[in-house]
Order: structure tokens, then C-alpha cells, then sequence
């Protein structure tokens, strides 16, 4: 199942999810291999009108290990998915939520300052949200059904499925 | 056909390598971040287990619990200036007007807590039955705020009012009271709290112990015959970190420490006792008589001035003139105050006492001067005074000024590490150390920043910092808790005096440890005044000259 994008166009797609699934695999993999790491300290750093939200989910001690579950497995298996191009919609959903959570708690408002400074100066689009946007990119431009598991996965799952590679 | 064939075939296992090459193209590219991860664990996760060298408990600070169903204590407060009205907030007592400010803070800035804080502190089970101020609209504002027993604001309902004292005697007489909060000027402390231990009162004072050093004796004597609580005000005792420093130095992590560096940074009128002169004072208002001070202890502090030639530090008004700005600015003059030394090193000096037992120095030095606040004071407003140990082998050097609010913090040196402590306390590898040596070799234990913090509350303790705990720490983000809720450390303080009244205890800033401090600031202030180095002689228990 070819499609009609050009070679140098598929070409930059691969390249975009390539570098946007390092990104989530290496921050991913780090924590899970980090036996110390929690989200507490980051949540606690929460600022903007949902501060509050973070801040008590992370008081809540039982909440925080869920949260930190979620949080390093759910950036591992992003990356991992986006890399190899494995159920790749289903990735950039699931990377596009983690970005929305991290941009609610830590929104870049001017005057803002935060506890992990970002290398530079936003106001309202910062990293998190431009790799938002390219997922979402990645999304309706699907390039794992060429170069990814996902060429493989579409030929032999049944039809139900496919909605999470296509 | 047979060409044709093959050619098929050619194409297909031609097809499916090219497809297997698409499908799994960007795999190998795992290799690349595979060894990123190796990388970074080597050398970010290392096995950072330092507890062969450094052992610590996982324990958080205790304090003394109250019992429940304590029978009521039945308070007296002298005293309702500044300090007086800190202290009957800690035992949750606060004017009207303030519960109005907070209420208005709050308004205007929902994260300020300090309402909350405030009226969630914990109830002490005391009444306030007496006060006494000698400025009129002091001690009336001493009887509203005892009689405001719901925490309310001026438009609340309030409690049976106090009964006002002008004279602390007649308070100390009276059969329904308990005990005593003394807040008055430094030149009252002793002789206020002599007589309240002879009247059977319990007593809190606040620091330093005393204005002379005669009276420092006495002190301890009536507190001894007479059996009552007595907890000195440095509720620095409370502090969380000190517990924790306590324990550190106890299983030597520090190494032999050789000097301990304390300081007083302040940088406003206010820091420099520059206080406000309140409307309504007058000699009418004010009783001067009262505020001269004990003709026992003006001689004392005399002849002690006069014996060493030290009269270019009395007065330079007469003890008899009236002033508004000696009444309320009376830490500028060491006719009634005690200087940087009992106010505000006597802090430092108590917070080393608790965490190392130091005792009395062998020997104090100073030196300093009024180099900023030319304003007619007498006591110095920069100061450094050095206490010697030659006996443990240490010094500790004290360093002031009222006019640069940069901070040095509280520093512990020793030969393997250095403590540095605020609410939050901090160690230090010594790049020179012996105990840490192979930890520093193998890079598990750096020496150019931190590598342990203990922050309040949390339990846990991690055997490295990490830069994230660092950066909440120092910004404040995580406060000091005891089963989870904040707490002031004054109302602790005050809390551990009132239940060691109920459980018959002793307070962490008992007589001894007061007698101690009062010892030390004397020591100081001697040394600076006199311009020489004064001893301390144990077996006499006096201050020596060389």
C-alpha cells in the first residue's frame, strides 16, 4: 500500500517522527532506568490557572506512583512506537496528550519562571507545543504505512485495527 | 516462460527485501540512542550509595507532644511591644486589626496563607488572665487581643478581657495566673523573670537572659530553688534542621570541625532597631519610672562601667530624662540593651549550642564600631566577635552589620565536609577530605556543590541531591512540616514550654542552656566594650581578664 507522497516529502516526514520519538524515547527510557525519578518536583513547579491541579496530584502520594507509571512508560512506549513506526497514530495521540499535560502545567506566560528553564524565551508556544504540532503533523500525514512497522501491521490486522496505524 | 519466471520471481524476493528494508529502516537508528542511554547511565546513574560513609537516619525532626485533655494554662504577658505581640499571636491571640490585615492580604492575593496559618495553628488550651504594658495604648491593645479568644477581626465578638497591669508585680501576685511571657526591654529580662520564679510563676522570657552579668547568677538560682518551667525565647530550638545537623555532627560526617561561621545580615531602619515612635506617647502615657529599669541592676550595669572606664558607652542622656526615642528605639543604647550580641548573636550562638554542645567559649574577642546608623546610639551596629575552644580544638566566628543584607549563612566547617544551614541544611564534600576520598575519586560524591540536603518534612532522604531539590529548597517551595502541617517556630517553642509546664519536662532552652547563652553574649559585649579578649574561668564560672 504505496501512497502518493514525493521521496524528498516522505523523506522529511521520517525525519520529523524520527527526531520527535528520540526525543520522547530517550526522556522516556532515562526515567524508567532512574529508580529515584518522580514528576513530583516538576508538578510542584506548576504555574498558570491549573496550577492547583498539579500541584495537589502531586501531594497525593498513592496518585503519584500511577502518575509517574504513566508518565515514564507512556513516554517510552510514545517514542518507541514513533521510532519503529509501530501503531503511529495511536503514538502521536498518545504524545499529543503528555505535551497538552506538561504545556497545561508548565505554560509559557511572560514573567513565568520555572525551576528546568527552557534554553530561550517563549510566550505561549514553546518546545513542547511545536512538537505538539508536528505530531499532529505526523498524524494525518501517516508516513510509518511506507517506511515503519506500520506497512507490515496494516497487511495483517484485522480492519478494526487499522484505524490506530492509518 | 522459464526466463519469465524467474524474472517474477527475481521481482518478488526483490519486492519483499525491499519491503523489509522499508519496514524496519529506521531500526538500527535504536543503536544510536541504545548507546546514549549507556552513556548517560554510566555516568548519571551511577551506584550513588554513599552509606558506608555516610550514615544518616531517615528520622524527621520530633517534637515534644502535647497530651491531650492538658489542664488550661493561665497566662500573664509583659510586655506588648513588637516581640510581645509575635509571641501572643504564636499562642493565638493576635489584635483585631492584624486578623483585619491578613483578612484584606488575603483578598488581594489568594496565595497569601498567612490567615490560614494562622488560624489553623493549633490551640494551646491557655487563657490569657492579665497583661501589662507600660505605654497606655500597648497595654490596651494587650487586653483586646487577650480577650480575642475567636481570632476575629474589629468587627468580632470577643472573650472576657484580661485584667491590665501597669506594674508587673502586682501581676506576678495574682492567684489566677499560671505563668508568665516576659517581653519587656533586655534590661527587665532578669530581674522579671527573678521575681516571677520567686512568685511561683512559670516563665517564658525572651532573649537574651540578661542585661548584666550579677544578675545572671541570680537568675539561675531562682529558677533552681524554686523549681518553675523556664524556656528562654530562641525558638531557633524548633527548627527542623537542627535536629538533623545535631545527629550529622554526632556521627562525625563533618569530620573534626574547626570553626563554625555565623553572621547577622540586616539592611533597613527597622533591622537596626530604628523603630517606629507610636502616636499617643507621652510622659502621661508612658510610666518612665517603670522603664528606667531595677535600681539593683542600674548599679550593677554602672558599676561595671565606671570600674572599667567605660562611661563613654552610658547614657549619653540621664537615665531620669524622658525620650520617646530611647522608650521605643532602647536597643540603640546599652543603658537598657545588650547589643548585636544578646539580641541577634545570641541566636547564632544558641543554634550552635544545640547542634554542637559547645558550652561556654574559653575565650571571646571582638571588635566593631557605629559605622552606618550616626544616629546618637551607643552600640556598635557592625561587630565581629570570635569564641574560642581551645579545649575542642574550634572557634566560631560571629560577623554582623545592620547595613548589607547580603547573607553568609550558618556555616559548619570540618575537615571532611561543610554544613551549611537555613531551613533547609546543606553538605558539602571538602575536596581535601579523608572520609569521602574514594567516593570523590570515583566521582559519586562531587565537591563543587552540595551533595546531601535535608529539607523538613521530607522523609525521605536522598543520598545525593539532586539539582531539582536543590533549586526547591533554596526557593522555599517546600515548607517545614511536622505531621504535615506548617508551623511557626515561635508557637512550637511556646507549645513546648506550656506542655513541659503540663508534663512536668524540661525545655530544649532550659536554664542551663540559657545561662550558657547569657554567659556568651556577655563574653562578647565585655570583650568589645572593654577592647581585650575576656576568659571564661570554668571552675569559678566568671569571665576572666588575660
Amino acid at each position: 500500500m504505496e501512497n502518493n507522497y514525493s521521496k524528498v516529502q516522505l523523506t522529511w516526514l521520517v525525519i520529523l517522527r524520527v527526531f520527535i520519538a528520540w526525543n520522547f524515547l530517550f526522556e522516556g527510557m532515562v526515567k524508567v532506568l532512574n529508580p529515584n525519578w518522580t514528576a513530583k518536583s516538576y508538578l510542584l513547579d506548576s504555574q498558570g490557572p491549573f496550577s492547583s491541579f498539579f500541584i495537589n496530584m502531586a501531594g497525593n502520594v498513592e496518585l503519584m506512583r500511577y502518575v509517574d507509571f504513566f508518565n515514564e512508560w507512556g513516554l517510552t512506549l510514545v517514542g518507541l512506537g514513533l521510532f519503529i513506526g509501530c501503531f503511529t497514530r495511536l503514538a502521536c495521540i498518545g504524545g499529543m496528550i503528555l505535551l497538552f499535560l506538561y504545556t497545561m502545567s508548565h505554560p509559557s506566560f511572560i514573567g513565568v519562571t520555572y525551576m528546568m528553564p527552557f534554553e530561550g524565551t517563549y510566550f505561549l508556544i514553546d518546545k513542547n507545543l511545536v512538537e505538539f504540532a508536528g505530531l499532529g503533523i505526523l498524524f494525518v500525514f501517516p508516513s510509518a504505512r511506507v517506511i515503519g512497522i506500520d506497512r507490515w501491521l496494516i497487511r495483517v490486522l484485522p480492519e478494526g485495527f487499522r484505524k490506530f496505524v492509518i | 516462460m522459464a526466463s519469465d519466471n524467474n524474472k517474477n520471481t527475481d521481482k518478488a524476493s526483490k519486492t519483499s527485501r525491499r519491503d523489509v528494508i522499508k519496514t524496519l529502516a529506521t531500526v538500527p537508528l535504536l543503536g544510536a540512542v541504545a548507546y546514549g542511554l549507556i552513556k548517560t547511565r554510566k555516568t548519571a546513574f551511577l551506584n550513588r550509595d554513599i552509606s558506608d560513609v555516610f550514615q544518616i537516619s531517615n528520622k524527621d525532626a520530633v517534637f515534644l507532644k502535647p497530651v491531650p485533655n492538658g489542664k488550661q494554662i493561665r497566662l500573664g504577658i509583659i510586655g506588648f511591644g513588637i516581640r510581645g505581640k509575635q509571641l501572643m499571636r504564636a499562642l493565638g491571640f493576635a489584635e483585631p486589626s492584624y486578623i483585619d490585615t491578613l483578612v484584606k492580604a488575603k483578598e488581594d492575593n489568594p496565595d497569601d496563607t498567612r490567615l490560614d496559618v494562622f488560624l489553623e495553628q493549633d490551640n494551646l488550651n491557655v487563657v490569657v488572665n492579665g497583661v501589662c504594658d507600660i505605654f497606655t495604648p500597648y497595654s490596651e491593645a494587650a487586653r483586646i487581643t487577650g480577650s480575642n479568644i475567636n481570632k476575629e477581626g474589629t468587627d468580632g465578638s470577643f472573650g472576657p478581657s484580661p485584667k491590665v497591669y501597669r506594674n508587673y508585680k502586682e501581676m506576678l501576685a495574682a492567684d489566677d495566673i499560671d505563668a508568665v511571657v516576659i517581653a519587656a526591654p533586655d534590661h527587665w529580662h532578669g530581674t522579671m523573670t527573678i521575681d516571677a520564679a520567686r512568685a511561683g510563676k512559670h516563665v517564658y522570657c525572651e532573649k537574651p537572659m540578661t542585661w548584666t552579668v550579677p544578675e545572671t547568677y541570680l537568675v539561675r538560682q531562682a529558677i533552681r530553688e524554686s523549681g518553675i518551667v523556664f524556656q528562654l525565647g530562641h525558638q531557633g530550638r524548633q527548627t527542623a534542621c537542627y535536629q538533623k545537623a545535631e545527629e550529622i555532627i554526632r556521627n562525625g560526617l563533618l569530620g573534626h570541625v574547626n570553626l563554625i561561621e555565623v553572621c547577622t545580615n540586616r539592611n533597613s531602619p527597622n533591622g537596626a532597631w530604628v523603630y517606629d515612635i507610636i502616636e499617643g506617647a507621652n510622659p502621661q502615657t508612658i510610666d518612665w519610672k517603670q522603664f528606667e529599669g531595677d535600681p539593683e541592676r542600674i548599679s550593677e550595669y554602672l558599676d561595671y562601667m565606671k570600674s572599667f572606664g567605660l562611661e563613654k558607652y552610658v547614657g549619653p542622656d540621664e537615665r531620669e530624662k524622658f525620650s520617646l526615642e530611647r522608650f521605643f528605639r532602647w536597643r540603640c543604647w546599652w543603658d537598657y540593651s545588650t547589643g548585636l550580641s544578646g539580641d541577634l548573636l545570641t541566636h547564632e550562638y544558641d543554634a550552635a549550642n544545640q547542634i554542637m554542645h559547645l558550652g561556654i567559649p574559653d575565650s571571646a574577642t571582638s571588635s566593631g564600631g557605629i559605622y552606618f546608623f550616626k544616629d546618637g546610639r551607643t552600640v556598635p551596629d557592625v561587630l565581629q566577635t570570635t569564641f574560642e575552644w581551645p579545649s575542642k580544638n574550634m572557634a566560631m566566628l560571629y560577623s554582623a552589620t545592620l547595613a548589607s543584607s547580603r547573607n553568609r549563612g550558618k556555616v559548619f566547617m570540618g575537615h571532611d565536609a561543610s554544613m551549611e544551614i537555613s531551613n533547609i541544611l546543606q553538605i558539602t564534600a571538602d575536596r581535601n577530605s579523608d572520609r569521602y576520598a574514594e567516593k570523590i575519586e570515583q566521582g559519586i560524591i562531587p565537591t563543587d556543590k552540595p551533595f546531601f540536603t535535608y529539607v523538613p518534612g521530607q522523609s525521605k532522604v536522598d543520598a545525593v541531591t539532586s539539582a531539582t531539590e536543590l533549586y526547591f529548597a533554596q526557593r522555599g517551595l517546600l515548607y517545614t512540616y511536622v505531621d504535615g502541617k506548617t508551623y511557626d517556630t515561635t508557637h512550637l517553642h511556646m507549645r513546648e514550654w506550656l506542655e513541659c509546664i503540663r508534663q512536668n519536662q524540661t525545655p530544649s532552652c532550659n536554664i542551663d542552656e540559657a545561662f550558657q547563652e547569657a554567659m556568651t553574649a556577655h563574653m562578647g559585649t565585655r570583650a568589645y566594650l572593654e577592647g581585650r579578649t575576656m576568659y571564661w574561668d570554668r571552675d569559678k564560672e566568671e569571665i576572666s581578664r588575660g
